[in-house]
């Protein structure tokens, strides 16, 4: 059974998804974080594919990514560094984000194989159209028993919404807002409606929010309306400030975690 | 004709295996809510009195097709100048933004936005923006904020907002990245403004149609001067593509017209200093359209280059990909100087100062075997008076 359907089935909530971009601080960072994460245990890593023009992420991601890339990462060493670690990991399902024109590049079937190859459990794309991958990928997805995951956002309509719940497998990308990563900080009363409204739709997939998640407060909050939440700016903010990478990461997962009655006193 | 070999644009938003909207779900609604209406809205007769009065009126359409004696003399043909410089603005772009920013106000949108390379497109936005009372923010790259002052200027003087794109290469690629992400930020009152044949669908084709009044203008013009419809060739300098696309459109189910694109080279197409697509580009996505664009075996986009900003942008248009690749039209490469040559050729033989994108057009000349008898219609897409630090620059070091 693929891991990540695994997953939710054995943990229904508080499921804890952490992003960073694949190269960044350094080339060889992407096997420490992995395994650090995971000692963490984070539930979901989600690998960055760096990417030179990353429309759907915001000014930190798109810095970490172009950090990245001037360090030299590529997709063949990325597939090298997943695949010579994936073996330590004891806990984390492991998800790939990117954009189209990579798959595109390197080959699709190629590249898809090659994630089930090393490890990968899940995939996210998304400038990849709904219908490109029902009639493209969809079968090669069911053969591999590869999970994708497609976004909502508070603007999709119920009918499209219940689309992308039938083609997901895994979970759903829950938009918090109709706004890149990481360029909010609070919760609010439209973001709680839409949950709700989101909730009551009764999907077949569980669904994460993601979109700024940034601390305790706001993990805690999407917990409550959905079975976990995405965190990416943040900690690729954690990893720039972090004088030591392993004790930055323990600090993080930490405090995301800590209890309500902590947090207080934090 | 053969059936199969019609230009047009599928209901997916292809040109053969070219355009599509390859848009995160954030862009959906937006891109969907324009897809839904364009077509319909752009054929009621009261957006078109409003479009056309606005073209006539306030553009100062039709422009003028001007042969060009001393220029035809001097390559031994019939060659006719398309005098888009002439537009209010000084190019083609108001052409489009006129289009848009009334599909805006049919939309309902009150908040403007747009990219800008050379900041003629920048310009037309924010003049449009003023015409009509909205807000207006053009996202331009930091460097061209540096090599068109002028633009900026105007921009600004027009009430708008020019807000740097500081990050990649801070250029045209870089200026739609923001817009697009500013776009994904407002969903409800924003409308994007994309001065090119580029985008996801809609906008290649929406654009394409805002344009197309320059060939539907060279019909009668044509039919006026030279006793038929059509030219032999139609030749338009290709960043995104917009004012070739509006050259060619209502050509492109005609084989015996020969359609040229020509593409700015920058220091040469080897020199990896060009932006040169069709040659240097492969099949990919940029800006949520499948075309050709500059990039890396990876996939990651590569940084053109050309002395013009208008054309220095490293992808095409998908419609151009598709015209290109499938034959219909023809690509010729020319390099900065060809084009600094050829502007000062064409304001001493005329009296015309070209823009330097325009330019580029009137350089590949030179590169093609015309008969006496060809009628020739080169596509003199803007003016100009924005490039002439550059070219006094040229003409010190030349005269």
């Amino acid at each position: 059974m693929n891991k990540l359907i695994e997953l939710f089935k054995n943990k229904e909530r508080d499921i804890l998804n952490i992003y960073f971009t694949a190269g960044y601080p350094k080339l060889d960072s992407t096997g420490h974080i992995l395994k650090r994460l995971d000692q963490n245990k984070v539930d979901i890593i989600e690998i960055g594919m760096p990417y030179s023009d990353p429309l759907a992420d915001g000014p930190t991601i798109q810095a970490s990514g172009a950090k990245a890339l001037e360090n030299g990462m590529h997709l063949d060493l990325l597939f090298q560094q997943i695949d010579s670690i994936r073996p330590s990991l004891k806990h984390a399902s492991l998800i790939l984000m990117g954009y189209y024109n990579q798959v595109l590049q390197f080959g699709p079937q190629k590249f898809f194989r090659q994630c089930k190859a090393v490890g990968i459990d899940g995939l996210i794309l998304p400038d990849l159209p709904l219908h490109e991958y029902e009639s493209e990928y969809k079968d090669l997805f069911d053969e591999l028993d590869l999970g994708i995951s497609f976004l909502i956002t508070p603007q999709t309509p119920d009918t499209r919404i219940k689309k992308i719940d039938k083609l997901s497998k895994g979970f759903i990308y829950m938009v918090s807002s109709a706004s890149i990563t990481g360029a909010q900080k609070e919760v609010n009363d439209i973001q709680l409606d839409y949950y709700k409204r989101i909730n009551a739709l009764e999907l077949n997939n569980p669904r994460l929010i993601g979109f700024g998640i940034s601390d305790n407060k706001s993990f805690k909050t999407a917990c409550q309306y959905a079975q976990g939440a995405i965190i990416g700016s943040a900690f690729i903010r954690a990893l720039s400030d972090a004088q030591n990478l392993e004790l930055g990461i323990d600090n993080f997962v930490k405090n995301i975690r800590v209890s309500d009655l902590e947090a207080k006193s934090i | 004709m053969v059936k199969n070999k019609t230009i047009r644009i599928d209901k997916h938003g292809f040109y053969g295996k070219f355009g599509g909207a390859y848009i995160p779900e954030m862009l959906f609604g937006n891109v969907e809510e324009l897809r839904l209406c364009y077509n319909e809205v752009i054929n009621t007769s009261e957006f078109q009195m409003k479009f056309r009065s606005l073209l006539k009126d306030y553009v100062g359409r039709p422009s003028p097709l001007y042969f060009a004696e001393r220029l035809s003399e001097k390559y031994k043909t019939q060659i006719y100048l398309k005098r888009e410089d002439l537009n209010h603005t000084g190019a083609h772009k108001i052409n489009n933004t006129i289009g848009q920013i009334l599909m805006a106000k049919h939309l309902g949108k009150t908040r403007i936005i747009a990219e800008t390379g050379a900041g003629q497109h920048g310009v037309a936005t924010a003049t449009v923006c003023a015409l009509q009372g909205l807000e207006c923010i053009v996202f331009m790259g930091e460097i061209d904020i540096k090599r068109q002052a002028p633009n900026v200027a105007r921009m600004k003087m027009l009430g708008a907002e020019v807000r740097p794109a500081t990050s990649g290469s801070k250029t045209l690629k870089d200026a739609t990245n923001e817009a697009i992400r500013d776009w994904i930020n407002n969903p409800s009152d924003t409308h994007y403004i994309i001065g090119s044949v580029v985008g996801p669908h809609p906008y290649p084709d929406m654009v394409a149609q805002f344009q197309s009044v320059i060939s539907e203008e060279m019909k009668w013009q044509l039919q006026e001067q030279v006793g038929r419809d059509y030219p032999d060739y139609i030749i338009a300098c290709v960043g995104g593509g917009s004012n070739a696309a509006g050259a060619y459109y209502h050509y492109l189910n005609e084989p015996t017209v020969k359609l040229v694109a020509v593409e700015a080279a920058g220091l040469g197409v080897e020199t990896g200093e060009s932006a040169a697509t069709s040659v240097l580009g492969t099949e990919g996505i940029i800006h949520g359209s499948k075309t050709l664009l500059m990039q890396t075996k990876d996939g990651q986009i590569i940084e053109p280059y050309s002395l013009s900003a208008g054309l220095d942008y490293p992808g095409i248009g998908p419609m151009h990909a598709h015209l290109i690749q499938s034959g219909r039209a023809s690509t010729y490469s020319v390099t900065d100087n060809e084009a600094l040559a050829a502007a000062l050729e064409l304001t001493r033989l005329e009296g015309i100062i070209p823009a330097l994108e325009s330019a580029h057009a009137f350089a590949s000349l030179k590169k093609q075997n015309f008969r006496d008898s060809d009628v020739i219609v080169v596509n003199l897409s803007g003016r100009g008076d924005k490039d002439l630090d550059t070219y006094t620059k040229f003409l010190n070091k030349h005269e």
